[in-house]
């Protein structure tokens, strides 16, 4: 069982500097825990390409095709009817339905990749166990580092953490 | 420097009056959000349980006004063979108009990088939906035969007819469904952080459990955000598009006819900015309420009237030109229809109500242009409920003008509104005040981790 170093900072601007100097001292940052987006904390870890725009567009796209092609089906083949000599493939009238569903779809679909992407729902996780990790969603800013195996390189890397301003440090399992 | 540097400093700039000092904290950001829904006992709700009384009394009004549509049908209202359309479709294109605001307001402003959005997207967003909501009824509710609205679907039936895509109502039906949904899940994913604070901050067990089931065990990691800002930014950029589409339709509800004084190509963006400035006015109105209700002073300052009042001044030209546009095309077009219809809109039997319909939507809002009049927040109160009165009228009149004066003069009658009409408006109002006051006991009516984040930035400024 490997276990994590979380280490918890009281402002923004200690923690972005913490954030920093790890990177720069070459110790991985294993994730960063936030009650906002902190843009800068974002290039500290390594990010998977996120798909959630590309399941966006595939699943407004197919949207839209599948509505087009009901409207195509029931006015064209399935019930054609001659007003006044209109066409019966009216394109410009059949687009509204298209762009409106597609969107939604589009909507929920990257919902979907969100939920993907994120793991949630997930009730029930270890951090939750942690005491004073209910801080995270109000103002407290947690970075989490793997923990060395090494007794003098955990200590080296507390005494970092310590340097760089985290009011708590905190080992914990992964 | 490059232009996009120069740009990109500007952007950069620290906005640092959209918080007043005293709040500029994390945790009372969070106390002053978050308090009056988990500590309840610190806190008086006498003037919401006298609201929520009054609304629902209002609220039992509409629903007994909708049994009676659906027992006896359209006639209890005062509809006539001319006038088909009287208050029901009004409120439908003046509710849809809020409706629309909200996701119109919070999308673009967020695509616009306007940090102030933070203290007012989420009860913008949620007007947005409960107005929606409303506006979906009225449809229903004004057919003859509200049983088969599904008839508006493409299913396979034995009739073998299918929906005629052709028709703006269809296009109505389809972009109302799609906006509602759309709405509710933007609303949602702004929600999500939010949750997970008042889980984090809830003491009975209750709470912890109904908001943590809401907030999806949310734990604000960075990759979660990230993930969150992608979903939010692009749902932003679907809404703008969407949000236009829609009220374009219900304006081509209108100008897809051969009515006089429907039917004109004006009509698509002139009702997007209606239901822009309408919905911008209910904003304002929803900001002060909740500002006072919510004692938010520090969250929504005078700065956020100012900037809200300048969006509605612009608004109240732009609803000017267009009405002036439409004169000019009746009297230039030379239509005899067309320049009859004008002559009777200043001049007929609704004539003082159009009067003050230009008095409340384009001639009061000209106060706008002074300092004083947008920094006093009981002045743009007032302004903005003046306006929301001046855009029923215009949707009212829309309606009543060209159906009691159309082609033929033989056709011609007034629409004289029955006690059913105004119980279904002003009911309508009470559910939309009921379904708010449920919100704002359940929901964080403002975005905590986007005040959060600003807070930080004045801060750190």
């Amino acid at each position: 069982m490997t276990a994590m170093l979380l280490a918890a900072f009281d402002d923004t601007v200690r923690f972005v500097e913490a954030a920093r100097h790890a990177k720069n001292a070459r110790y991985p940052v294993l994730d960063a825990y936030t009650p906002f987006p902190v843009e800068a904390v974002r290039d500290v870890i390594e990010h998977r390409r996120s798909h959630i725009r590309l399941a966006m567009f595939i699943g407004g796209a197919a949207m839209a095709a599948l509505a087009y092609g009901i409207e195509y089906f029931s006015a064209v083949l399935n019930y054609p009817y001659n007003a006044g000599g209109r066409p019966l493939d009216a394109w410009p009238a059949f687009m509204l339905v298209p762009f409106a569903t597609g969107i939604l779809v589009a909507a929920i679909a990257g919902f979907a990749a969100f939920l993907i992407e994120t793991g949630l729902p997930r009730l029930h996780d270890r951090l939750f166990a942690i005491e004073g990790f209910e801080r995270v969603s109000q103002d407290r800013f947690v970075l989490a580092l793997p923990c060395p195996q090494a007794e003098d390189e955990k200590l080296k890397l507390i005494a970092f953490l310590r340097r760089t301003g985290a009011a708590a440090i905190r080992e914990v399992e992964r | 420097m490059t232009l996009a540097a120069v740009a990109h400093e500007r952007i950069a700039e620290p906005p640092a009056r959209w918080t007043l000092p005293d709040v500029r904290d994390l945790e009372t950001v969070n106390a002053l959000i978050a308090d009056p829904l988990l500590r309840r006992d610190t806190w008086t709700w006498r003037a919401w349980w006298i609201a929520f009384a009054l609304s629902l009394a209002l609220t039992v009004a509409f629903l007994l006004a909708v049994f009676l549509i659906f027992q006896r049908g359209i006639g209890i209202w005062g509809l006539n063979t001319t006038v088909v359309w009287g208050f029901a479709i009004a409120d439908y294109v003046w509710w849809i108009g809020i409706g629309n605001a909200g996701t119109l307001i919070s999308a673009m402003l967020l695509l616009m990088r306007q940090k102030w959005r933070a203290s007012t997207n989420r009860f913008a967003e949620a007007m947005t939906l409960f107005a929606a909501t409303i506006a979906g009824i009225f449809p229903i509710i004004h057919m003859g035969r509200p049983l088969y609205w599904y008839w508006l679907t493409p299913y396979p039936n034995t009739m073998h007819v299918w929906p005629q895509w052709r028709s703006a109502l269809i296009w109505d039906f389809w972009a109302i469904l799609s906006y509602i949904l759309f709405s509710i899940l933007f609303w949602y994913v702004g929600l999500i952080p939010d949750f997970a604070t008042i889980r984090d901050r809830a003491a009975t067990r209750r709470a912890r459990v109904i908001y943590g089931a809401l907030a999806l065990g949310w734990r604000g990691s960075a990759r979660h955000w990230h993930a969150y800002e992608r979903l939010h930014l692009a749902l932003a950029c679907l809404g703008v598009p969407l949000v236009v589409s829609l009220h374009s339709v219900v304006g081509m509800d209108f100008a897809a006819s051969l009515m006089p004084g429907w039917q004109e190509t004006i009509f698509p963006p002139y009702f997007v900015v209606g239901a822009m400035y309408s919905g911008f006015a209910m904003v304002v109105c929803l900001a002060a309420l909740v500002r006072w209700g919510f004692r938010m002073q520090g969250l929504i300052t005078t700065a956020h009237f100012d900037v809200m009042a300048k969006v509605m001044l612009a608004a109240a030209i732009i609803m000017g030109l267009s009405y002036a546009t439409e004169w000019f095309n009746a009297w230039y077009g030379g239509e005899r229809a067309d320049r009859s219809l004008l002559v009777f809109e200043f001049t007929g039997a609704y004539a003082p109500m159009f009067w003050a319909l230009l008095l409340c939507n384009v001639a009061i809002p000209q106060a706008f242009w002074f300092g004083t009049a947008r920094q006093n927040i009981v002045a743009v109160f007032v302004i903005a409920v003046l306006i929301n009165v001046g855009m029923w009228l215009e949707r009212i009149l829309i309606i009543w003008n060209t159906l009691s004066h159309d082609y033929t003069p033989s056709m011609w009658r007034l629409f004289l509104p029955t006690a059913w009409d105004w119980i279904t408006t002003l009911g309508s109002l009470g559910l939309f005040a009921l379904m708010y006051l449920v919100f704002v006991r359940l929901v964080p009516v403002v975005s905590m981790h986007e005040v959060r984040q600003l807070v930080a930035e004045e801060r750190s400024s």
